[in-house]
């Protein structure tokens, strides 16, 4: 029977969450479930894990572009029939990872995923992301769906990608190169510890819409949404209760805007990228780092913004060439010591990188070791 | 072809990586999804955004289905007229299963629904976990959500101020490193809490994330108000024949995961040896030795020789809180809690850590303010206080270097009160 509009509350179905899922494993790993030995990296994008009983599984990691449809969705579901016995998954970082059991499919497997391509040329389905490479950038909504963003997502991502596109396919890299995009501060995703971060900001306070806002929003949500107390009650010149942004006190946020629909802040020439770098999540020899802003301002540049890309494709140059084997881009910086990163990356250092947010004391330098 | 003209976005159809362009064209074309004209007037609206760099979607949205507080963000166009197919474009979290693992058939069974009841785009998956069906109307949500509970025996994930969808790395499917069954845990913790999921009743988003070691593959140090990272307390075992069969060369260091460039021979002092943080291995040239209880478990000399050291066997997970991204009081990483707690299904004890939590958030915490700045502005001492804790050593990086101390009244000899007049008989004024 289908949904009843008149009786919206009869026979529905609540709380039952995910599906369980080892519903969804294939009968090898289902087998070796917490029995694994060891794996392998045989080529980029190709690994096998092999487990105490002797079992292989073989696993083909495929870049996805994350916005995918559901006929693209289908094609894969196929090529997981005919290689794969049906089963497939997606990895934390919006990889595709075909797993095949049987050793012979594999290299038909790959063979076959490197040639489909879509009508405009680009692969539906290149294989890599394994190792010390440059795997997929996770990232966010962009001007595909959300109200608060600075910038795209998914193009300044297909962008990059392009000019970063062999080390995908490569393990030539000191240590593998997180990247990764948020379109606004909220930073849904891992903006905040890549190694390398592309961040939509705004460099104008907001406008003010003084006949809406005490109509569309809670004032006091509002002022208590900003980090700096920049925003104060106010009155309209028709006498309507507004508020006032102290624009030297405002740094373009956009939370106030996030929590009221009356202060927008995008702008044309206003928004852009700002490059964070160094940051890193994995407890390996150094302990997790935030990723620290080394480039304040690019502006957008649809549809392939270029001056982005070559600013994230020299530092992983310039990172690739100088780094030691297993160091991450934080734990190289840090090594060298900030002053010379931005010497060999040609970076310009400008005031705006100096923290001044509370206690930006600790980022200064207390001492009189520095490199001339 | 499309009925919109799309000269900058058709730009981004060059190039080798996969083209979200041509793959929407292609849906335009190929789809059977029943909002004809949303694709299209996606790529229609994306144009006229990369035209006047900002984007067209109206503020906030407030959408949903019978019962549930979230699971879906309301979004309109502010372009309607010229574009009718995203007029309405709201997006759907469908709680994914652990580490998303799927059969071909689900797969297609979740496409045909999207196709009977939405614009047949998605993301694989949103950065918190779900799969995320991408532009509907508001007259679908119901019949979707009937048909996906029904059909599917699939319900919504979590949006707004409530527990997340939560998420965890692939650990004992198919990694020999794994501490813990991140899986099962996460699939247990998230149909524990479906009313908390489902029905937003705290100050603001909670999340969860469960790594099965401090690799960090689901990034949860980063990315979860509770941060559950799998380890070990007894020695890390060594085979010294396969430590031997890569000092020879037979077997490639990190599993091969730097061969793509010349890196020389091997080098077990300057690889393994001299990188450990905390100094504890030795290699004579024979047999290598770690001072296992100098170890601090950081996972490097595992991570190079996978086939040569592996993971303890006493095994559990350090549980760690209060990540958040830097609105509003500046970004987060999760701070060490529980540096160990046993990981067995039904995983009781980590329920209860998990309900002393709440019960003082909800109660203590402010309007939007994170778990992480609630512990900031009460306290780590506090924090450890209602979660009945004791403080130990291994919570900070280093003790405090003011001496701005709060003591507590009783730990004090003879209180607070005191009579100025008496302190006067011994110091005239
Ligand atoms: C054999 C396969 C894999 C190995 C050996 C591996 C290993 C690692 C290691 C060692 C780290 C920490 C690296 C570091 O910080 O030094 C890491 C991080 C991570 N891995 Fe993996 N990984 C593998 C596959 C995957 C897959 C398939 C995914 C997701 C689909 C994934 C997602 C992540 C994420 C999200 C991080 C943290 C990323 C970041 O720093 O932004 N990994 N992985
Ligand atoms: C130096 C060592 C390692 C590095 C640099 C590394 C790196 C990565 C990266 C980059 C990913 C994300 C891949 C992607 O989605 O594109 C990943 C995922 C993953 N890694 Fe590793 N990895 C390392 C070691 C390991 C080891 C030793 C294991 C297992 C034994 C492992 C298991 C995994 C798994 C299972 C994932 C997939 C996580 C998921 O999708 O949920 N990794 N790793
Ligand atoms: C205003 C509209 C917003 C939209 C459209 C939006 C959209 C999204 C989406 C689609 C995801 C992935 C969800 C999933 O996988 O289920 C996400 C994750 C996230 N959002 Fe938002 N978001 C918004 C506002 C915010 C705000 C206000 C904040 C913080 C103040 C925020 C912080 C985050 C973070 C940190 C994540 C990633 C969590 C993780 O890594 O697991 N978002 N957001
Ligand atoms: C009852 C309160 C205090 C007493 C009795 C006290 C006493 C002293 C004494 C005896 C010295 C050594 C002087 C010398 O070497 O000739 C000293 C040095 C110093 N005191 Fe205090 N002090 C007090 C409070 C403070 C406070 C509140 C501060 C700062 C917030 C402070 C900062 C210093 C500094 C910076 C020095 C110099 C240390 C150095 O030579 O490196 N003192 N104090
Ligand atoms: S990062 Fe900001 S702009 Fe981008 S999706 Fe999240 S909230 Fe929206
Ligand atoms: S944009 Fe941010 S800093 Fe500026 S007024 Fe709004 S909340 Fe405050
Ligand atoms: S977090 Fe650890 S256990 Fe989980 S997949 Fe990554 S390496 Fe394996
Ligand atoms: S895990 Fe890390 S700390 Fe422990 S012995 Fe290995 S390298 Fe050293």
């Amino acid at each position: 029977m289908p949904y009843d509009p008149s009786n919206p509350l009869q026979d529905r179905i609540t709380d039952i969450g995910p599906k369980y899922f080892r519903e969804f494993f294939p009968p090898v790993i289902e087998k070796n479930f917490g029995k694994w030995v060891y794996h392998e990296i045989l080529e980029p994008g190709v690994l096998v894990h092999v487990a105490e009983s002797g079992d292989e599984i073989y696993t083909v990691r495929v870049g996805g572009a994350r916005l995918m449809s559901v006929e693209l969705l289908r094609e894969m579901a196929e090529i997981a029939d005919k290689y794969c016995g049906g089963y497939l998954r997606f990895t934390t970082r919006n990889n595709i990872e075909f797993l095949v059991s049987d050793k012979a499919k594999v290299k038909p497997l790959v063979d076959d995923l490197k040639s489909r391509k879509f009508d405009g040329g680009s692969y539906k389905f290149p294989v890599g992301g394994t190792g010390s490479g440059i795997t997929n950038i996770v990232h966010t909504q962009g001007w595909a769906h959300c109200h608060t963003p600075a910038i795209d997502a998914s193009g300044v991502v297909k962008a990059v990608m392009d000019s970063l596109f062999d080390e995908f396919g490569s393990m030539r890299m000191p240590a593998p190169v997180r990247v990764s995009l948020a379109c606004c501060l909220n930073m849904c995703g891992a903006v905040h510890c890549s190694d390398i971060a592309i961040l939509g900001i705004h460099r104008k306070p907001p406008m003010i819409d003084g006949e809406w806002i005490d109509k569309l929003c809670e004032l006091p949500l509002a002022i208590a949404a900003c980090p700096t107390a920049a925003i104060k009650p106010a009155k309209t010149a028709s006498g309507l209760k507004a508020l006032e942004v102290n624009a030297e006190r405002c740094m373009f946020c956009g939370n106030c805007y996030t929590m009221c629909a009356a202060m927008p802040l995008a702008d044309e020439v206003g928004s852009g990228i700002a490059i964070l770098v160094g940051g890193k999540l994995s407890n390996r020899i150094s302990k997790p780092k935030f990723s620290k802003v080394v480039i304040p301002f690019i502006p957008n540049e649809p549809p392939r913004w270029p001056s982005t890309v070559d600013a994230v494709k020299k530092i992983v140059d310039v990172y690739a060439k100088d780094a030691r084997k297993y160091e991450r881009l934080g734990d190289w910086a840090e090594r060298i010591g900030w002053e010379r990163f931005f010497e060999k990356t040609e970076i310009p250092f400008t005031h705006h990188l100096i923290d001044d947010y509370r206690f930006a004391y600790t980022t200064w330098r207390q001492s009189t070791q520095f490199k001339f | 072809m499309g009925k919109h003209k799309t000269p900058m976005l058709d730009e981004l159809e060059n190039g080798p990586w996969p083209s979200f362009v041509s793959d929407i064209k292609q849906q335009v074309e190929k789809g059977k999804h029943i909002l004809k004209d949303a694709p299209d007037d996606l790529l229609g609206v994306l144009e006229m955004s990369y035209e006047d760099k900002v984007t067209h979607w109206k503020h906030g949205g407030i959408v949903g289905v019978f019962g549930y507080g979230g699971g879906i963000i309301g979004r309109y166009c502010d372009q309607p007229q010229q574009f009718p197919g995203v007029a309405h474009f709201h997006t759907v979290r469908v709680n994914q299963p652990s580490s998303k693992y799927y059969t071909t058939k689900f797969l297609r069974e979740l496409c045909d629904l999207w196709d009977r009841h939405g614009s047949g785009l998605t993301n694989m998956h949103g950065s918190t976990g779900d799969i995320v069906f991408l532009g509907t109307t508001t007259d679908h949500l119901e019949p979707l959500f009937y048909d996906m509970t029904h059909e599917l025996n699939q319900d919504l994930g979590g949006s707004g101020s409530n527990l997340r969808t939560p998420e965890c790395c692939l650990g004992m499917s198919r990694c020999e490193f794994a501490c813990y069954d991140s899986q099962e845990a996460c699939h247990q913790m998230t149909n524990a809490y479906q009313e908390e999921l489902h029905r937003p009743a705290f100050p603001y988003k909670f999340k969860f994330k469960f790594d099965a070691c401090p690799n960090g593959c689901v990034a949860s140090i980063a990315r979860s108000d509770m941060s559950v990272i799998g380890t070990w307390r007894d020695d890390i075992r060594i085979n010294q024949e396969a430590v031997k069969a890569y000092v020879g060369g037979e077997l490639k260091p990190n599993a091969g995961a730097h061969s793509s460039r010349d890196w020389g021979k091997f080098d077990i002092i300057a690889e393994v040896i001299n990188l450990c943080p905390t100094n504890c291995m030795c290699w004579d040239g024979s047999k290598l030795e770690i001072n296992n209880a100098e170890c601090v478990r950081c996972m490097h000399c595992l991570n190079v020789m996978p086939r040569a050291l592996r993971i303890g066997e006493d095994r559990g997970a350090s549980i760690l809180f209060g990540a958040k991204a830097p609105i509003l009081e500046g970004a987060q990483m999760s701070t060490l809690t529980v540096p160990f707690m046993k990981m067995e299904p039904p995983f009781d004890e980590l329920k209860e850590l998990i309900e002393k939590v709440w019960d003082w958030w909800m109660e203590e915490g402010k309007n939007r303010e994170r778990l992480g700045e609630l512990i900031q502005r009460k306290s780590m001492q506090e924090f450890l206080r209602v979660i009945e804790l004791e403080p130990d050593p291994r919570m900070v990086d280093e003790p405090r270097s003011n001496p701005y101390i709060f003591w507590k009244e009783e730990e004090v000899e003879g209180g607070w009160t005191r009579d100025i007049e008496v302190y006067r008989t011994k110091h005239p004024r």
